[in-house]
């Protein structure tokens, strides 16, 4: 940028732009960072220093209700990012090669709006619907599977938009000439549209995985007795006042994602280069 | 050809039907349902039907007492009021902080922008709820920003601004509140914000400066109407959720700061009111519509505008 008669000089400019975004990290990253720290700190009260310890993870190995709520949010995790993934591909498909259809624009405000959608507004409505269902048909019982509806719906939201992006940054060519060629829809789609979107179906996986890992409100609506995911155990320590275990609880949580989502993008990243390096290759001819 | 072009008619219709159904069943089905039980009788747990069938005549009771009552109790209009207020003070903070956030993000070098961009995703992946109770372990007495406040003198202000309970207090106050959402929704600020400036077009700029403007007058002429969807976009993404927020007042805010969500979850676990319960829902669901829509139409806009 080059404002012939700013007000400030390019150098102060840098410099006030390079403060904003320390400050804006810092503020980003001190209460994870705080959470961390503290987690190792010998103290009943976890924002006070009492020595280096590692006696909360220790407790935390002995936690029976910590242990069996993490179990079941990571099932319900992973079945939430499998079906969103699935629900939210097929969303994005019908939204971006299907410019027509009737009742579309219903359908667009429906899939996006659990994204803003207050959540309190979203589970009461789904637990009501499922007893009013339950009244009559005598199924489902709240617990597992009526969590996993919840998280579904937030998920797909969150999965269509990523898998919209990446299907209307592709060229269509590739999908024509594959057509051209002789292939079967299915065939387009499982030899060449897939392998295009396969970062975008990870991402949407790993985000969808982690929103329900971390999910308080659906969950209290939807859970019934015996269902306590562990959000739900953290949620009502939390509530009760500083607590040492979810400090523990906090920094594995922060660790393992951290490196799953630092790798997992490094490796989104080498499969794209390698992928625009064939590209290139083939357009050269050899 | 006419299998093939038959095949992909049930394709297509398939694509398209079961996201469809699923969203109907698990979406738009269950305001209805909301909306029905807000206007149903309570029964000892849970409610009474609307429709009847009493010795062959189809009864229709329909109980409009709840949202009497709702606009009747001064209690359930501040709350909404005091929703709003919160909500809005969110977003513009939320806007101050981020856009000249992106702003730099996406004027900075290009091989630095995926480390800026991944650094702002990563808090965002990490457990929501831990990191608004980290807050809890900052604010209290002796926690770091605690103490750093109290330090630089800001309770004074606080205090003065009505934000804080007494000097050296943050906890449970509309400052820790709103603290926390600020916190919590900046990134959903940011991120649509950064993707909006980034793809600007810089030549515009060197264009304004070849007629004479200034940085200033070019930021305020060029940069900021361009990114106005982005704008909307980041603040529909705050201001909606914020309004309806539940975890970080009951983590945050304390008693004192009135939040619908909280009287809405209060309603339904501890009064098991459930008719009440919908009705706030549904007093929430049409103050939010306006936004909502704003909302949908740009979310489409700035999808299907993409080259």
């Amino acid at each position: 940028m080059s404002g012939r008669r700013g007000l400030f000089s390019p150098g102060f400019i840098r410099g006030f732009a390079a403060s904003w975004l320390g400050g804006g990290y810092l503020f980003l990253y001190l209460p994870i960072f705080a959470l961390v720290f503290f987690s190792f700190s010998d103290s009943p009260v976890p924002n006070s220093w009492g020595g280096f310890t590692l006696k909360w993870y220790a407790a935390l190995t002995r936690d029976a209700e910590i242990i069996a709520g993490l179990w079941l949010s990571l099932k319900v995790a992973f079945l939430t990012a499998c079906g969103s993934v699935v629900l939210g591909t097929l969303a994005a498909f019908a939204l971006v090669k299907y410019r027509k259809f009737s009742g579309r624009t219903l359908f667009n405000g429906m899939v996006s709006a659990p994204l803003v959608m207050p959540e309190v507004i979203i589970g009461l409505s789904l637990l009501l619907m499922l007893v009013s269902v339950q009244r009559v048909l005598g199924f489902p019982e709240r617990g597992m599977m009526t969590i996993w509806f919840g998280h579904l719906l937030l998920g797909m939201a969150y999965a269509t938009v990523v898998v919209q992006a990446r299907l209307q940054d592709l060229p269509p060519q590739l999908e024509e000439a594959a057509m051209d060629l002789g292939a079967r829809p299915w065939q387009v789609f499982t030899l060449v549209t897939l392998p295009m979107i396969a970062q975008a179906l990870m991402s949407a996986w790993l985000l969808t995985f982690t929103l329900s890992l971390d999910d308080v409100v659906l969950s209290a609506f939807l859970s019934g007795p015996g269902s306590t995911t562990m959000p739900l155990v953290i949620f009502s320590r939390a509530r009760l006042g500083l607590n040492p275990s979810v400090n523990a609880v906090a920094t594995l949580i922060v660790l393992v994602v951290s490196i799953g989502v630092v790798a997992a993008s490094l490796m989104i990243a080498r499969a794209e280069r390698k992928r625009a390096q064939d590209m290139a290759a083939a357009a050269r001819g050899n | 050809m006419k299998t093939l072009l038959a095949w992909f008619k049930r394709g297509r219709t398939a694509v398209i039907a079961v996201p469809y159904l699923w969203l109907l069943a698990f979406f738009l089905f269950p305001f209805l349902i909301v909306l029905k039980i807000s206007v149903s009788d309570m029964e000892a747990v849970t409610f009474k039907d609307v429709l009847t069938f009493n010795e062959g005549i189809v009864q229709l009771t329909i109980k409009l007492s709840n949202y009497v009552f709702i606009t009747e109790d001064d209690l359930y209009f501040l709350t909404y009021l005091s929703s709003l207020k919160y909500a809005a003070v969110t977003t513009i903070l939320c806007l101050a902080i981020g856009y000249p956030f992106a702003y730099f993000m996406a004027r900075a070098k290009p091989t630095r922008q995926p480390a800026l961009l991944m650094l702002v995703m990563l808090p965002f992946w990490t457990s929501f709820l831990l990191r608004v109770y980290a807050w809890k372990g900052l604010l209290t007495e002796n926690g770091w920003v605690a103490e750093l406040l109290s330090f630089l003198k800001i309770d004074h202000v606080l205090l003065a601004f009505g934000l804080i309970p007494a000097l050296d207090k943050y906890m449970n106050s509309p400052f820790s509140l709103v603290l926390g959402m600020v916190y919590t929704y900046l990134p959903f600020m940011i991120l649509p914000l950064y993707g909006n400036l980034a793809k600007m077009d810089l030549r515009l700029l060197e264009a304004a400066a070849d007629l004479g403007a200034t940085a200033w007058v070019a930021f305020w002429k060029v940069t900021v109407p361009l990114s106005k969807a982005g704008i909307i976009a980041g603040s529909m993404l705050v201001f909606i959720p914020c309004v309806g927020e539940f975890v970080i007042p009951e983590l945050l805010g304390g008693p004192q700061t009135l939040m619908i969500g909280r009287v809405l979850w209060d309603e339904f676990f501890s009064n098991n009111d459930w008719p009440m319960a919908s009705t706030v829902a549904v007093v929430m669901i049409l103050l939010i519509l306006v936004p909502l829509a704003i909302f949908n139409r740009y979310q489409a806009q700035a999808q299907e505008a993409r080259p």
